[in-house]
């Protein structure tokens, strides 16, 4: 507990400490990491820690971004509300899917999530005149205050993505230790089992749609805010494909899976591109590789061969 | 600040010449204050949905670089082009305008069709202070959706394209017009702006019919098509395109209204592949008409010959690989725009980028020439854009001809924002 405990605040300030240190390229991609990574943190929640395979959490991010972006550009909304109205969209949306998608199970959920993804981007597609479809829309710098504080600053939004990662990774460690995260975890290991010891599973299942969206909308909304553009490729399927490779890749039901797969996936791409424009073969290799030596991720396999008390 | 004059004696300078012609070309450079190469990072579409315009985007400015260098480089030092694959993705673009603007410390940043990418760039060019040159042709520029680090000089955007070829289309091709467009912002734009400008010409469209970006077969959308459609104006992008004509050929059979269409449906396709012969007659939008023409300019042949395109648009060493013609000069006349501004503003470094974006705003009229093949242009330092001629041509017997060039002045609309009142 206390060692668990000692080592994700340890992460939390080496990331505060590496905002002094770090050089502009770096703290400019960790700032992005960490937002991608608080993304990845409500992905891992339902697919880590619930076992529920979703192939739409694209849905969710972009709710988050375009729940924020809209009432930023059309109801001239200051960054703090649109964050909260980014955020309840995505708790609404993810709210009524998760309502319909969890009467599947396994295969058919992945689908069924799937398909309320792409009618999700086809959405916004089809509302062009307000999204500007595709091609997207800037949130202007003056638009992007928080606070007196600028976002569009490198200091700023490295505080920012900082706070909302550290606040997300906190929270889910706390999430886990609580009765109700184990009843999650219960239910991924043995649904039946569950339901049988007089768990509503349904419920459970529900609520963890509803928070893994809604911390999946936040990353979404803060994406937006902190870059400054929201477009409908946030929607399309390659950003539900991102978070389970990252959650993959770092370990599933692990907490700082999450982080690990994304920092490394964001370095693999950006070094081996400077390599060979054959970079996402190269991604792929590592990809197979490491599923076919590390099949628990990166932490996954640490706490497997080294720390098993890792959370 | 002194000012210097050296006295210059004709034995002195007869040493230099003799000097300078005695170096090697790369030591030529170092007659200029700093011998650093000017390093120009180049976001180009190497994979995603914009591949193909990539891959010519990148012979062009490469074709271009060369040419620049051959002649002395920007203030006597040689430019470096720093190419990074953007993906065709707004999200790696951003990154990648990053990377240019901190890791590589580029001087500029340029390039990138797609206008998502753009617009998902501008934003951080904007705050990292590199000025960000593109050649993109969306109205994003103009709009004043950006700021004042990003510019477009080397082509002109959709909106004075689209509302060009309104008088053409009124005046020789029928006034009843039906539009097809995918149901996205780029289809968009050409329906607002053209039925606006047909409208302004005595026309009219008698009906939008838009079409899924998912939709792989479209013989149900032709019963739409009004009987008494007499120009039926189309605009698909991506590889549907072909079953697009296809289907439209077997739909109408000879008795088709006329046909008119931009060439972005085309870019990279040849013309005379099998299934377009319906095409025959039909009329098209083209930046730069990609067959050579009998009054081809002389700049516009040695453009040709430098980046090593063909007299029908194709490579020269593959007469397959048909080239993004209509688009890809903007990549040439960009870097000729970086090299006059740079010159202009006296640009030595990073500490003189609001001088070179200052510099490039001054400018106003770029008569055609060699670093302007596709013909005459003004700028707009204000919006950031430049207008300039746009050709209709049509297929004839499988050659694109050319029947018609617009004036500047047909693409011109009244100014939407004002960029120069935006502080550095």
């Amino acid at each position: 507990m206390i060692r668990s405990l000692a080592l994700h605040l340890g992460l939390v300030a080496l990331l505060f400490a590496l905002h002094f240190v770090l050089p502009p390229y770096h703290h400019g991609n960790l700032a992005r990491v960490m937002v991608l990574a608080t993304y990845a943190i409500g992905y891992n929640l339902l697919f880590g820690y619930t076992g529920l395979l979703s192939l739409g959490h694209a849905l969710f991010f972009a709710a988050g971004m375009y729940g924020m972006a809209l009432s930023v550009q059309y109801l001239g909304a200051a960054p703090a509300p649109a964050l909260l109205l980014g955020l309840v969209a995505g708790l609404v949306v993810a709210g009524i899917t998760g309502a319909l998608a969890l009467r599947t199970t396994g295969v058919a959920f992945m689908i069924v999530t799937l398909m309320f993804a792409q009618a999700g981007y086809l959405t916004i597609l089809y509302f062009g005149e307000y999204t500007r479809g595709d091609e997207g829309f800037v949130i202007q710098q003056a638009q992007r205050v928080l606070w007196g504080l600028d976002l569009s600053q490198p200091t700023w939004r490295y505080m920012a993505a900082w706070a909302l990662f550290s606040a997300c990774l906190l929270g889910s460690l706390a999430l886990i230790r609580r009765p109700f995260g184990r009843t999650l975890i219960a239910i991924r290991e043995n649904e039946e089992r569950a339901r049988m010891l007089g768990y509503d599973t349904f419920a459970h299942k529900w609520v963890a749609v509803v928070l893994s969206g809604g911390i999946s909308a936040l990353a979404g909304a803060a994406y937006g805010l902190l870059f400054g553009y929201a477009g409908a490729s946030f929607a399309s399927v390659q950003y539900s494909i991102f978070p389970l490779l990252w959650v993959l890749l770092g370990g599933a039901g692990t907490i700082l899976g999450p982080f690990v797969g994304t920092l490394f996936m964001f370095y693999l791409i950006d070094l081996s591109s400077g390599i060979t424009t054959a970079y996402m073969l190269m991604a792929g290799v590592v990809l197979v590789l490491l599923t076919l030596f590390a099949p628990q991720g990166l932490i996954g396999e640490l706490r497997r061969r080294v720390w098993g008390w890792l959370p | 600040m002194t000012d210097k004059t050296n006295a210059l004696t004709r034995r002195g300078a007869l040493k230099t010449l003799g000097a300078a012609a005695s170096l090697p070309l790369w030591a030529r450079y170092a007659s200029a204050q700093s011998a650093e190469p000017i390093k120009i990072g180049f976001q180009v579409h190497r994979t995603g949905i914009g591949a193909a315009y990539g891959r010519w985007y990148d012979r062009t400015t490469q074709a271009a670089v060369a040419m620049i260098n051959e002649a002395g480089g920007i203030n006597g030092r040689p430019v470096e082009i720093i190419a990074e694959d953007d993906g065709t993705d707004a999200k790696r673009g951003a990154e990648v305008v990053e990377k240019f603007a901190t890791q590589h410390n580029c001087d500029i940043a340029f390039g990138t069709l797609f206008s998502h990418v753009v617009i998902g760039s501008a934003p951080r060019a904007g705050e990292l202070k590199i000025p960000y040159f593109v050649v993109s042709e969306g109205h994003h520029v103009a709009s004043g959706m950006l700021n004042r680090y990003t510019l477009q000089p080397g082509i002109t955007d959709v909106k004075s394209q689209v509302q060009a070829m309104a008088p053409f289309v009124a005046e020789n091709l029928g006034k009843k017009v039906t539009m097809v467009f995918p149901d996205f912002a780029f289809g968009h734009d050409h329906r607002d702006y053209f039925t606006a400008a047909i409208e302004a010409n005595g026309g009219e469209v008698l009906e939008h019919i838009a079409i899924p970006p998912t939709e792989t077969s479209f013989t149900k959308y032709f019963p739409k098509i009004p009987r008494d459609t007499e120009v039926l104006y189309h605009v698909m992008v991506g590889p549907a395109v072909l079953t697009f004509v296809k289907e439209l050929g077997e739909f109408f059979g000879p008795n088709g209204p006329q046909m008119f269409g931009f060439i972005d449906s085309l870019e990279a396709v040849n013309i005379g592949s099998p299934g377009l012969e319906f095409l025959e007659g039909s009329y098209f939008w083209e930046g730069m008409p990609h067959h050579a023409q009998d009054d081809q300019s002389e700049f516009e042949t040695i453009y040709r010959e430098k980046v090593g395109v063909d007299a029908r648009g194709a490579s020269i060493s593959d007469p397959k690989d048909v080239s993004t013609y209509a688009h890809m000069f903007g990549c040439w006349e960009t870097l000729h725009v970086v090299k006059a501004g740079m010159e202009a503003a006296g640009y030595s470094g990073p500490q003189d980028r609001a001088a070179l974006i200052e510099a490039v705003e001054a400018m106003t009229d770029m008569p055609e020439s060699l670093e302007h093949p596709q013909g005459a242009k003004v700028f707009n330092g204000k919006t950031h854009q430049v207008f300039g001629h746009q050709y209709i041509t049509q297929v004839q017997d499988g050659m694109l001809k050319k029947v018609h060039t617009t004036s500047i002045e047909d693409t011109l609309y009244p100014d939407e924002v004002d960029y120069t009142t935006q502080s550095f």
